[in-house]
């Protein structure tokens, strides 16, 4: 283990080393600690993946007669409304989309600021239909596990699906998508930062990669190895 | 930011937009099938009136619980205060029982900010003496965003009445100024404090040369309990100058919003039938007032900032 982490670390550095490409440290536009590395999708592949995960959605269910979207702030809502428009094209059907915010259903408040992002607005009942619960990335789980408690409030739909335009993987809850437009390994310091056009004021859709360079001091959560030094140095801390 | 909401003094124009946008949030929640969310399970909150209220007390206490908080409630009148227990032992006894929040009301100015010293706990003014009414100036300026949009700028509030006593003044007039509102204060001489140096408003003693340049005005009620019988000549009086009467009522500008804290005497500083008018949002400010009480909470307890 001690091996491997070492190795993720020389791997960070040296990207970072790349990504630096002017002088002075990368700046992390998001008040984070973490420096851009690659873009791993683009446009294209957005556009792939969102209408295969479209075709796989009407398909899995028959048709999209009781499917209603329901988009999880921010960038989820923006990819709802793109699945409801391909739909629109090869079904000439018109699926509801909605919008979710989890805030006030998350297991951090208190540990973290909370704050919604905006209301929540589901189009008419949702008993008995089929909901597809849709975000841009899924990482622990836990903001589906609030979706799914804000959703059990709003009505009672006959099934629950998940879809995810990437699936980073890092599962800390029993969830599992039902459909991924793109499966991207990743370790548990890095952030993967979907980029839209119509939430990101950017000009083409992306997927970014971005890293925690080595020596910025800042541990990697969710690994054994910063666990154990956390503990070492939990007298000075 | 501190962990305690004692008045909208301290607070800056960021601090006042963000609760007003996470109230609207709330709102929102209010206005569901089931109006509750998990938010604040676990957190207890205790309401402390050491004087009488109905609609701040049950608003505070709806909100605590429409976010899944364990409301304590405490009633002055049949607790050991009635055997001279001090108000710093009965705060600390109440805390010694676990507590997160105190959604405090005294007739004594800064009694909060003394609460606030003794505790560990959150403290919210609900309403102190003559000094402020934090939650009551966010929802009243809720209820004006709610009509015209986020941006309160150049927005012109007139305050009617018994200003001199009146907490909700001083807090509307702060939370207002801070977003960019311009505030007049209408009363006679004997109703307004002996100095306003500092304070960003413009007076007037004539209640009608101010009507035609408002686009909301907050009728303020006679307190009575705070000895006012000296301060004007007679109720009958008061009303004929500085009432809104329907008479006066019907050269307000259509939209104009007509705003009252309540509780109102109708007939002496509203009319009933105003009250009662389309240009009335009396009912709105009750209904905001909710998810104005929820957005303190959730921000005091939820994340540990204003």
């Amino acid at each position: 283990m001690v091996e491997a982490n070492a190795s993720a670390a020389a791997d960070s550095s040296h990207n970072r080393t790349n990504a630096a490409t002017g002088t002075g440290d990368p700046v992390d536009p998001e008040g984070g600690v973490f420096a851009f590395r690659a873009t791993v999708f683009d446009a294209d592949d957005l556009r792939r993946a969102h209408t295969r995960i479209a075709h796989e959605i009407v398909e899995r269910n028959h048709g999209a007669g009781d499917v209603v979207l329901a988009g999880l702030y921010t960038r989820g809502v923006a990819i709802a409304h793109r699945l409801a428009t391909a739909i629109a094209e090869f079904e000439s059907a018109e699926v509801p989309v909605g919008a979710l915010d989890v805030a006030f259903y998350r297991d951090d408040i208190g540990i973290r600021p909370v704050q919604p992002l905006g209301p929540t607005e589901l189009p008419g009942d949702v008993t008995g239909k089929v909901v597809v619960l849709v975000d841009d990335v899924l990482y622990t789980g836990r903001t589906v596990r609030a979706a799914l408690d804000a959703l059990h409030e709003l009505g009672r739909p006959r099934a629950v699906q998940l879809a995810t335009l990437v699936d980073r993987g890092h599962r800390e809850l029993p969830i599992r998508p039902d459909f991924v437009g793109k499966n991207l390994p990743t370790q548990a310091g890095e952030d993967v930062r979907v980029r839209l056009v119509e939430t990101d004021d950017v000009n083409e859709d992306s997927v970014e990669l971005w890293v925690v360079p080595n020596d910025s001091g800042v541990q990697e959560p969710n690994t054994p190895e910063s666990a154990d030094a956390a503990g070492d140095a939990g007298e000075s801390a | 930011m501190t962990k305690h909401l004692l008045g909208i003094d301290g607070l800056d124009r960021g601090d006042v937009e963000h609760l007003l946008e996470l109230s609207e949030h709330f709102l929102e929640v209010t206005q569901r099938d089931i109006p509750k969310v998990p938010a604040l399970r676990g957190k207890v909150v205790v309401s402390l009136f050491y004087e009488d209220s109905t609609r701040t007390r049950i608003s505070f206490e709806t909100a605590a619980k429409r976010l899944s908080c364990d409301v304590m409630g405490f009633t002055v009148g049949s607790s050991s205060v009635q055997k001279g227990e001090s108000l710093r032992d009965t705060v600390q006894t109440i805390e010694a029982m676990g507590i997160d929040a105190v959604v405090l009301r005294h007739p004594s100015a800064g009694a909060p900010a003394l609460v606030a010293s003794w505790v560990d706990a959150s403290v919210l003014n609900a309403g102190d003496g003559c000094h402020e009414h934090p939650t009551q100036a966010l929802l009243d300026a809720l209820t004006l965003r709610r009509h015209v949009g986020p941006d309160l700028d150049g927005m012109r509030l007139a305050i009617v009445g018994d200003i001199l006593h009146s907490r909700v003044a001083r807090s509307d007039v702060l939370a207002f100024a801070a977003l960019g509102a311009e505030v007049t204060l209408v009363a006679p001489p004997t109703l307004l404090p002996p100095s306003l140096d500092g304070w960003p408003v413009r007076v007037s003693h004539d209640l009608d040369e101010v009507l035609g340049d408002i686009d909301v005005i907050q009728l303020l009620r006679i307190q009575h309990e705070r000895r006012n019988a000296s301060l004007f000549p007679s109720l009958r009086e008061y009303t004929a100058r500085y009432g809104l009467t329907t008479e006066r009522a019907a050269r307000l500008r259509k939209d104009v919003l007509v705003m009252h804290p309540g509780p109102m005497n109708r007939g002496v500083e509203i009319s009933a039938e105003v009250a009662e008018g389309p240009a009335s949002v009396i009912t709105e400010q009750v209904t905001n007032g909710v998810a104005v009480r929820m957005a303190c909470l959730f921000s005091l307890l939820g994340s540990g900032e204003v």
